[in-house]
């Protein structure tokens, strides 16, 4: 064995630690599957031993869960569905093994485990935890399509009762140490260190070698579905489920489904059902779309798959922030976060002092949750000065400027700082809107001068996006994208355009919605409409949240710029109105497509006096039909940039428009919706919305050429990428 | 084909369906067979002739499981030649049985048959007979199950009745059943239910509150906002977009009540009443039963009045009485809203939520008040029709002869 070691001490205990040659951490790669029946074979039947403790030999933790490149591709490899089955069931089959082998056993769990690596710990009979409170314990499979498949739904609801489990597995929660000793995940928290030995006096002290489930007086904890207070879990449950996931996620359904079936028959053929739903789930395009996109692609972009490879790494050390607005403020934490001194600048001392009072809030949170300690605190909350001197920039690896959306104001601060900067250091731009290449001549040295466009809030919003100017130079990427690597944000890399990648496609679902309205629909079919497609918010509540004078201020700026090839948007008018004449700016003041002074809001009345209700009832098919038209419209959007080169990389579209505008996860991104659809039935049905709403859901020439040729955008770059290889 | 004659139907008062009801010390059994005692003894039955007794029941489990209708029989001392069936419709059980012993007469599988029902929802509980279609996600998922209670809601909602519509017809159920009773217009059909020693432990339905008002009906908690909330007012949202938000606008002043009771319908041939002496009270025109959409789950009454009107080349107008169980009381009104039908031919002498709504027997229940309405207003027509859990309805036309 490669992957397990086995040392049997004079007691006869046997301690198996895992660890994976060559990895950083430990995961249930095919080769880590295929070893787990032999240790358990030899702690059946080697008589010496009495007993086994289980532990990881990696610091970084005890197992991270399932290989997904492994999985994704491996368990579906053979081609029929026993094949499948049989692959899926090597793991449940060596873990129910494990569990009836005879002899009691101990998992000595001295880091994180999560997926795989808990449930492996779950058919241990004990489990003894280390007393770190960064060390996390879950079941995160359904964060990308799947759910846990090693036995998880089933030990873990025979643990700690339906309701405890399905609200954690469906959530992909985790617990830290104390926590899972107290939902009853873990038997015991001990010492860092300790946990080995904790393991062997458990197995000495006469540890039993039969889990709960196995003994006949067993009972669910809570019930089952027709135990009279079990059957609430699943009534509940059931609409808990579709309420958090408007049944996009198969995965969501088919846990609850392994649950369900599982709970009422003993623990071998709950496996069986388990892999069973497993299976399905990981065959789903769903699944497929969600592990790419969610962790493969993600992991990649976040390991600096799109730097140059040819620029040397660089590391950040000092970053200043110009601009200490909500924006400003959350930069200046998540980089003070990674440990970079950071310059927090405003115009006025008690604006910066506001930007870093806001620092402070946040920081106060993690010190709360006990995630930092009080001199960590006290450090973290040391790097950040807030200050009105634009000489404290000096030394500064990076500027980020996020100022007013004002050309002016921007080109002043640029020029200030850029006073400062060392040759090399590089200037970026927070702007969402303004194209880089026109900024960038405010620069005196352009090619240092790049787009770092990030989200709000910063500190919970994932992705940073790069734009590239027409004079950007691969130095500055490269320095911009090892800047986002260090603050650990995922960067995707763009190039200029009106509204860049992210802005751009984010509002056409906005202003389909508000074509929505303008045609009769009813607000409320509107807003429930988005909500069911995956996306976070309803097109006319996201328009609120955008506030809808700022809308108006872009369309007459966009106006302006491009003079007679400027379209309005579809119900421009009603919200111009609602602006100027019946001051209804949005959220912001409280009066927008929605009320606010009540909770929860309602449809403000006036509405319908501007957009008249034509459509107020609804069938499942318009439902289905119109959920579609707000997906592909983002869509071909997003294949309009690919055909004008403001993305190129299906990677970076799909995990961008995901993180970024919150691009129905379920789709793995727009770019894997047109693929999985297929070409030729996208463009067929992109050209019937262009029939019945219009020019705008006309596909680029690039998709109507790949439909002829048999293309995918991803069969494509995987073309592209072997070329370079 | 022989038609099917009905030749009388009775059925016990409702004792309200807790432990404090008067009928909770009552058997179900007993009132089951306290209806069959009474149909025999009033019409000098000769048992042996009736080929068949059906029973519906809800939640046919503990002392109301294993065919609790041939049970029945037995209890009654009825010949043991007749055979007994249960069935389960959800709330139309007591119609579909009244359907079934007429499709026995008609199709000439019976001479005589009994189409009944049995609740006792005071001793055994609404919805421990378990059942899939909430708890197996593999069913609530697609169908969008929520509780019937947030489907009523649902349609409240969606039909535009507003907690004041729902109250004042609630106010106006409990005028009319205790206007009815006053009248003496049940007196004909209720059979005083007895005791163990014999005794009349009730002889008239429980829960009228003749004397309610809006402001005592308005001062109700909504009964289903709390579950409503939770989650399955999403769910059902999720089926119906177009409403932005469900108003739980149901308490326990405007849905039925929950009581115990038990119904029979003494079903039967011409031939066969005749060669027992026995007079046709009306002839069972049509019936039908239909599926509609699960999750809103309570219109089944509109689309299967429509269809079975249509089968049976009639209009509404035809219909001079009409009974639709007031499940909930937005059930009705939207019924009367979807077939324009007035009030004052609704319900005349109110329904569920005044008398209480014994699952099981109630079909069988307002088929015989709408027989003796007929009568005593002497009309020719009725239509009586159930809403019914997991999306149906359930309709029959009866006709005096």
């Amino acid at each position: 064995m490669e992957n397990f070691k086995i040392d049997v001490d004079a007691d006869g205990i046997a301690l198996i630690t895992f660890d994976v040659p060559g990895r950083s951490m430990n995961t249930l790669t095919s080769g880590v599957m295929k070893e787990i029946p032999e240790w358990v074979e030899r702690i059946k039947t080697d008589d010496a031993i009495k007993g086994a403790v289980l532990t990881s030999g990696k610091a970084s933790g005890f197992c991270a869960g399932a290989d997904l490149g492994d999985m994704a591709g491996g368990m579906l490899a053979g081609g029929s569905l026993q094949d499948a089955y049989d692959a899926g069931w090597k793991l449940n089959g060596a873990l129910r093994a494990l569990e009836t082998c005879g002899k009691p056993v101990a998992a000595a769990i001295n880091g994180l485990a999560l997926g795989g690596g808990l449930e492996l710990t779950l058919a241990c009979h004990y489990r003894v935890v280390g007393d770190d409170n960064r060390i996390q314990l879950g079941l995160p499979e359904i964060k990308v399509g799947l759910f846990p498949g090693g036995g998880g739904t089933q030990r873990l609801t025979r643990l700690i009762g339906v309701q405890a489990a399905m609200t954690a597995m469906s959530a992909g929660s985790s617990w830290r140490p104390n926590d899972a000793r107290g939902a009853g995940v873990v038997h015991e928290v001990v010492a860092k260190g300790s946990e080995v030995d904790a393991a062997r006096a458990w197995i000495k002290g006469g540890g039993k070698a039969v889990q709960p489930w196995d003994e006949k007086s067993f009972k669910l904890p809570g019930g089952g579905p027709y135990h009279p207070a079990g059957i609430q879990n699943f009534l509940v449950g059931n609409a808990m489920l579709r309420k958090q996931s408007y049944g996009n996620y198969p995965a969501v359904l088919n846990l609850m489904k392994a649950v369900y079936e599982g709970a009422q028959v003993p623990m071998d053929a709950a496996l069986r059902i388990e892999t069973r739903y497993f299976i399905k789930t990981l065959m789903t395009p769903q699944a497929q779309a969600m592990i790419r996109s969610l962790f493969l692609s993600k992991q990649e972009l976040d390991k600096g798959a799109v730097r140059p490879a040819n620029q040397p790494k660089s590391d950040p050390k000092k970053v200043t922030v110009i601009g200490a607005g909500m924006m400003g403020a959350g930069i200046a934490y998540v980089q003070a976060l990674a440990g970079i001194e950071t310059i927090l600048i405003d115009r006025d001392q008690e604006s910066a002092d506001k930007g870093k009072a806001h620092v402070e809030a946040l920081l106060k949170k993690r010190l709360s949750r006990g995630q930092i300690t009080q001199d960590k605190f006290d450090a973290l909350l040391g790097s950040v000065t807030a200050t009105t001197d634009y000489d404290l920039i000096k030394g500064s690896d990076l500027v980020i400027e996020a100022v007013f959306e004002s050309r002016e104001i921007k080109a002043d601060v640029t020029k200030r700082a850029e006073a400062q900067l060392a040759p090399g250091a590089v200037f970026g731009s927070n702007t969402s809107t303004l194209p880089i290449t026109g900024l960038a001549e405010a620069s005196v040295r352009p090619e240092d001068f790049i787009g770092i466009h990030f989200f709000s809030p910063v500190d919970k919003m994932m992705l940073v996006e790069i734009i590239l100017g027409e004079k950007t130079g691969e130095a500055a990427i490269a320095k911009s994208l090892d800047y986002v690597m260090k603050i650990k944000k995922t960067p995707i890399v763009v190039n200029d355009g009106r509204g860049f990648y992210t802005s751009r496609c984010f509002g056409t679902y906005v202003a389909e919605g508000m074509a929505m309205l303008e045609e009769g629909y009813a607000p409320a079919l509107i807003d429930n409409i988005g909500r069911m497609t995956g996306m976070p918010r309803g097109p006319l509540e996201m328009h609120d949240d955008v506030a809808l004078d700022l809308s108006v201020k872009i369309a007459k700026q966009t106006a302006a710029d491009l003079g007679d090839e400027y379209q309005p948007l579809p119900g421009s008018q009603i919200v111009q109105t609602m602006v100027e004449e019946l001051g209804r700016y949005g959220r912001k003041n409280g009066k927008g497509f929605y009320d606010y002074d009540q909770k929860p809001k309602v449809i403000w009345p006036g509405l319908a006096e501007l957009a008249p209700v034509r459509i107020d009832d609804s069938t499942p098919e318009l439902v289905a039909d119109q959920k579609q038209r707000l997906l592909y419209r983002q869509a071909v959007e997003v294949a309009r940039c690919w055909e004008e080169g403001v993305i190129d990389d299906p990677r970076e579209a799909d995990v961008g428009a995901i993180l970024a505008w919150g691009f129905a996860p379920w789709t793995g991104g727009p770019i894997t919706m047109i693929d999985q659809t297929g070409l030729k039935e996208f463009v067929a049905q992109a050209d019937d919305y262009a029939a019945r709403y219009g020019d705008r859901f006309k596909v680029p020439q690039l998709l109507r050429d790949m439909a002829a040729k048999g293309e995918t955008f991803y069969g494509n770059f995987a073309g592209k990428q072997k070329a370079a290889a | 084909m022989a038609e099917a004659y009905i030749y009388d139907a009775v059925r016990t008062p409702r004792g309200k369906g807790k432990k404090d009801g008067s009928l909770h010390e009552i058997t179900g059994l007993s009132l089951a067979t306290q209806v069959l005692e009474a149909l025999r003894d009033r019409n000098d039955l000769d048992t042996s002739k009736v080929d068949d007794v059906i029973l519906g029941c809800v939640t046919p489990v503990g002392e109301l499981g294993a065919d609790i209708a041939r049970t029945a029989v037995l209890s009654a001392d009825w010949a043991q030649t007749v055979a007994g069936v249960q069935i389960n419709r959800f709330c139309a059980s007591g119609l579909e049985a009244v359907n079934m012993a007429a499709a026995k007469v008609k199709s000439g599988e019976a001479e005589f048959a009994v189409g009944g029902g049995i609740e006792a929802m005071s001793r055994v509980p609404m919805g421990s007979d378990g059942g899939a279609w909430p708890v197996d996600p593999s069913r609530a998922f697609p169908t969008y199950f929520v509780p019937q209670g947030v489907s009523a809601d649902m349609i409240a909602t969606k039909y535009g009745f507003s907690r004041d519509d729902v109250d004042a017809y609630s106010m106006e159920s409990h005028k009319r059943a205790a206007a009815a009773w006053a009248d003496g217009r049940f007196s004909k059909s209720v059979i005083p239910v007895k005791n163990q020693l014999g005794l009349v432990q009730l002889d008239r339905d429980e829960t009228i509150r003749p004397n309610t008002d809006m402001q005592a009906l308005g001062s109700l908690n909504p009964s289903f906002a709390m579950m409503g909330e939770m989650a399955f007012d999403s769910v059902i949202n999720q089926r119906y977009p177009e409403v932005a938000r469900v108003n739980h606008v149901h308490t326990p002043g405007n849905s039925s009540g929950i009581v115990d009771g038990s119904a029979g319908v003494l079903i039967g041939t011409l031939e066969a009443g005749k060669a027992l002496g026995l007079k046709p009270r009306a002839r069972i025109v049509g019936a039908a039963s239909i599926g509609s959409e699960p999750s809103i789950m309570l219109t089944g009454p509109e689309f299967v009045t429509k269809k079975l009107l249509a089968r049976l080349g009639m209009t509404t107008a035809d219909i001079d009485v009409w009974e639709l169980n007031e499940a909930f009381a937005a059930v009705v009104l939207r019924y009367m809203q979807a077939l324009d039908i007035p009030h004052d031919k609704m319900n005349v002498n109110g329904g569920g939520i005044s008398m209480g709504h014994p699952l099981g027997a109630t079909g069988a229940m307002i088929t015989g008040i709408a027989l003796d309405e007929l009568e005593r207003s002497d009309k020719s027509t009725a239509l009586v029709t159930l809403c019914i859990g997991g999306g149906m309805g359930t309709a029959t036309v009866i006709e005096r002869v």
